[in-house]
């Protein structure tokens, strides 16, 4: 087991790019700790598929290179990695009981025999698969499969890491968490480094004490899940974590002042001249509907979306429209109200990233 | 002026897939078929659509019986989980297609799909093949495509599951806006709860071929009939425990707590639920109880997180807004009020409070 | 509110209907009928119920005859399937190279039965034939007219040349439908290309594989058009299978009852084949299910 190590790794699949939008995957330099849970999360088309087949080996990156503790693994084949991987569908060799399945990854690597029942048995126990051996495989459900496939990852004591791609997409719904809450289980365990790519928030979040934002090919956030939802470092993050997402409203910032049309918003901090496009965000559980005369500022309420738990209020503040969550006893009119922005929770990009001010 | 759904049934082999089914659907409206998969749910739009007749019951719309009355010669549009749409036309001959079917005129035609298509946010798209399109764009043109021939009768089943869940988030909000100026009678299915109350309208709420409720959806929501409806109308699945009445104080055996009550109610055993966001992690009220629990696991959606708790065996879910992290084995008080408690009697059926 | 069945449908059945009747079963009756009678012109038939059947299992004509005809289809499965999914195995998956390679396997496919017999007829003959020749210089004896070994290299040099394809293409189907997560799946469980093969592309294309071998075995069994136009079943009888046989029999002797009921019994045995040959090989799918 080592750490891996992404060294200014970028990809492109067009022979020569020119600009960065050729890049399916923007320069990146991050190490992945050893044993870490990571989750790589983003919408489809977002490079994330890309950029766990760099670290698989099933490609090699247009630049950078990719090490394994202290070594250059670039040129290193898929097989010669140490990688487990689970796949989108599940990936079982039909004509093999569950026992071979396992075995299998053992017995090309010449492991000997002994060794290999050994494990096999080891690691069908902790998978709850121990009643199931001499089964073939093909005729298993979804989810034993895909249990089957991580478990011909975990027999290999050889491991650098572990890596899912999207492997919950044909699991039902019911199981999902099932498997969600396994994984976790196994992860703690065996302390493999395990590398999980979705575009569910839920399965991101749920699982990884680190989530990989990634939007455009670019790699937006790295940070727990507190940090991604209490201080997005770029307004995608606020935009795609989180339900309803954060407001991002256009602004103009001075000193400790932010202008929305005419109204001023206080922040904590104070900022210098910004130059480019300036907003500001703020997600919409850290907004308060109170009556017009309390506040300075004042919206227009739309409509009210019930979802049970609480309400989202869609409010206008001049050109623009926001969300406001409001708790499920509130009873909220229709027509002009007051808003209050807590200004612990108010960000302000510049160009879409995060700006710190100062105290 | 409505659609009337009498009696229906639906009885493949042994097997009854609908069991005396009867909704109206008024003309303008919007509703809501909720139910887990395999509940009737598509059954029920096949029949309305026309495409399957019921073993028996009607079909009446604007007092003319409809039933046996083939799918073609009905005013039906049908939109479908997966995005089904002509691959070889544009998208705005995908749009065109019903309205060519119908013989309307060209010029017609073309303003009418320009209309739904910038409503639909499909105007710089309208010369591309659907293939070319993402998941989410493909299936607005299967959802304008329903909407410009103005049908009667539009059909929408789990129309957006099959997309990335911040798209979803968005036509949901979108879709019963964009379907109140068509008179339409629109009927869409889905198996969330929470979709459910974002889309509001009526809900019909189907379980195992029978129906449990209709009403205005907030109103089924927060006054389920029967304990059946109140737990197919809830995700995170709803907190329920046993507990025994006498006077006004109740008993939930199971964790040593009571609690007081200001209504009447015979003494004797109940069923109580609550929902997830009910139970808390901070004590909410002087009144609320507060529960010893062990966490068993915790998911995180980004703003909320679930916890699954266990306490003293009573397997318990509470949802809580922000980001908690606990592990498994985590012992943590939770509080809830008695006053969001559903109470149900030992059959299921919801007890009519009546203040004492 | 019943639900009115649509009785209009059974006319739109009844072309077909008619169709298979002329095509299949009033012929097939016919057969039937001359199978139990004789005849000596004249429209006058005589009823002899089995004979024709007892003479023709005991004939030693037919073993022979049946005896070459399962030779030449074992050899050509042996043959054309090991070699079909080789081929299939080697052709680029992908870009302009896959579809050069579809185009000239199909190339042989698209020419009539008569017309690669006429072809191998003349590309072999020792005289004048380029093959033929070329063999004849190189001091190798080689006469498909004289030679029973050289008639029977060159009929079945001609089925692999024909049919081989037909093996290729519906291999290449099966293998391009495997998902690339199974090679990728292999690769990182340290596959060998041999594991690769009995694991996960052999087990993939068992489908396609008994539909190749049911259609090859069929065509084999009934093979008729190039031996009879490269060999006219000789030399001697040593390339005379079962339907030149038939041939022979009912049009050259014109002995109808026996011919009859050596059709029917042909095929008795291709059906009977074809059936084990389908069950063995579906048995152990239904096993895993």
């Amino acid at each position: 087991m080592a750490a891996i190590h992404l060294k200014n790794v970028a990809h492109s699949y067009i022979e020569s790019p020119k600009s960065q939008a050729d890049f399916a995957l923007k320069q990146l330099d991050h190490v992945w700790e050893d044993g870490g849970a990571y989750a790589l999360l983003g919408p489809s088309g977002c490079g994330k598929t890309t950029l766990l087949n760099i670290i698989s080996g099933l490609l090699k990156p247009s630049e950078g290179c990719v090490l394994f503790g202290e070594e250059d693994v670039t040129e290193t084949d898929t097989s010669q990695r140490n990688i487990a991987q689970v796949f989108q569908f599940p990936v079982i060799y039909d004509t093999m009981t569950v026992r071979e399945n396992l075995a299998f990854p053992l017995r090309n690597r010449g492991v000997p025999v002994k060794e290999i029942i050994k494990r096999v048995d080891e690691v069908a126990g902790m998978l709850g698969l121990g009643d199931q051996l001499d089964n073939r495989a093909s005729g298993l459900s979804a989810d034993m499969k895909q249990i089957i496939s991580l478990g011909r990852g975990l027999v290999r004591s050889d491991v650098n890491a572990i890596l899912f791609d999207e492997p919950l997409t044909v699991i039902d719904p019911h199981m999902k968490w099932v498997l969600r809450t396994k994984l976790k289980e196994l992860h703690r365990q065996f302390g493999f480094t395990m590398v999980y790519v979705t575009h569910d928030q839920t399965e991101a979040l749920t699982f990884a004490d680190k989530v990989v934002v990634m939007h455009d090919g670019e790699v937006v956030q790295i940070g727990t899940p507190e940090e991604l939802f209490a201080k997005p470092a770029h307004t995608f993050v606020g935009y795609f974590i989180g339900s309803p997402g954060m407001n991002v409203l256009p602004a103009k910032v001075d000193g400790n002042d932010a202008v929305i049309d005419t109204m001023t918003i206080k922040l904590t901090q104070s900022y210098g001249a910004l130059s480019g496009d300036v907003e500001i965000g703020i997600r919409p559980e850290f907004l308060k509907l109170v009556p017009a005369d309390k506040s300075d500022i004042h919206v227009h309420i739309n409509s009210i979306e019930d979802v049970g738990r609480h309400k989202i209020a869609r409010c206008q503040l001049g050109e623009q429209t926001l969300a406001v969550v409001v708790p499920e006893n509130e009873h909220v009119p229709i027509g002009t109200m007051g808003i209050k922005f807590d200004p612990a929770h108010t960000h302000v990009y510049q160009n879409s990233r995060l700006i710190e001010g100062v105290s | 002026m409505a659609l009337e759904l009498s009696d229906i049934n639906v009885q493949v082999g042994n097997e009854m897939h609908l069991s005396d089914v009867s909704a109206t659907f008024d003309i303008g409206s919007f509703n809501v078929l909720l139910g887990p998969t395999a509940s009737g749910k598509t059954t029920l739009m096949r029949i309305m659509a026309g495409l399957d007749v019921p073993t028996s019951g009607s079909i009446v719309i604007n007092g003319s019986d409809l039933t046996g009355i083939p799918v073609r010669k009905r005013s039906v549009a049908f939109v479908y989980q997966q995005f089904i749409n002509y691959p070889g036309m544009t998208v705005f001959d995908n749009i065109a297609s019903p309205l060519k079917v119908a013989g309307v005129s060209r010029s017609d035609i073309a303003a009418r799909v320009e209309k739904i298509a910038s409503l639909m946010g499909l105007m710089p798209m309208l010369s591309r093949k659907p293939l070319e399109l993402s998941g989410g764009q493909q299936q607005r043109v299967a959802l304008a495509r329903a909407l410009v021939r103005e049908a009667e009768l539009v059909l929408l089943d789990e129309p957006l599951a099959n997309l990335d869940y911040k798209l979803r988030e968005e036509l949901r909000a979108e879709l019963p806006k964009l379907f109140k100026e068509t008179g339409s009678i629109v009927v869409y299915a889905t198996t969330e709860p929470e979709e459910a109350l974002m889309l509001g309208g009526q809900t019909i709420l189907l379980h195992e071929g029978r129906l449990l409720q209709v009403g205005t959806t907030p109103e089924v929501y927060r006054t389920p009939r029967t304990i059946q409806a109140a737990q197919t109308f809830s995700d995170p699945p709803l907190n329920t425990a046993w507990v025994k009445r006498s006077g006004f104080v109740s008993k939930i055996d199971d964790i040593d707590t009571t609690y007081e009550s200001a209504d009447v109610l015979a003494d004797g055993t109940y069923q109580i639920g609550f929902r997830a966001h009910h139970l808390m992690l901070q004590k909410p009220h002087d009144n609320a109880l507060k529960i010893k629990a062990v966490v068993v696991t915790t998911e995180i959606t980004g703003s909320e997180t679930f916890l699954h708790i266990n306490a003293s065996g009573l397997q318990w879910t509470a949802l809580v807004h922000g980001v908690h992290h606990y592990s498994a084995g985590d012992s943590v008080s939770v509080y809830v009020d008695p006053r969001n408690f559903l109470t149900f009697d030992a059959s299921g059926e919801a007890c009519m409070i009546e203040a004492a | 509110m019943q639900r009115k069945v649509n009785q209009k449908a059974w006319f739109l059945v009844l072309p077909v209907f008619l169709l298979v009747a002329f095509s299949a079963v009033i012929p097939l009756m016919t057969v039937v009928n001359y199978s139990v009678q004789d005849s000596f012109g004249n429209n006058e038939f005589f009823w002899v119920g089995s004979e024709w059947f007892v003479e023709i299992l005991n004939s030693d004509r037919f073993h022979d005859a049946l005896g070459r005809q399962l030779l030449f289809s074992g050899i050509i499965l042996a043959i054309e399937i090991p070699l079909g999914i080789w081929v299939a195995l080697s052709m680029p998956r992908r870009g302009w190279g896959a579809s050069v390679c579809l185009v000239l396997m199909a190339l042989p496919l698209l020419i009539p039965w008569n017309v690669v017999g006429t072809i191998w007829q003349i590309f072999a003959r020792a005289d004048i034939g380029l093959l033929g020749h070329t063999l004849a210089a190189m001091g190798i004896d080689y006469n498909y007219t004289q030679s029973s070994l050289s008639a029977w290299i060159t009929v079945i040099v001609m089925d692999v040349w024909h049919w081989t394809s037909l093996v290729v293409l519906l291999c290449y189907a099966g293998l391009c439908s495997i998902p690339d997560a199974y090679y990728q799946a292999a690769k990182i469980d340290g596959a060998s290309r041999w594991a690769v093969f009995r694991y996960i592309q052999l087990p993939k294309m068992q489908r396609v594989l008994l539909i190749a071998v049911l259609l090859r075995f069929m065509d084999s069994f009934m093979i008729y058009t190039e031996p009879f136009v490269v060999t006219g079943g000789g030399p001697g009888n040593a390339t005379t299978f079962l339907s030149i046989d038939l041939v022979k029999m009912a049009i050259g002797q014109f002995d109808l009852g026996p011919a009859a009921a050596f059709s029917l019994v042909y095929f008795l045995i291709v059906l009977l084949l074809s059936w084990v040959f389908y069950t063995v090989m579906t048995a152990r799918d239904g096993a895993e299910a």
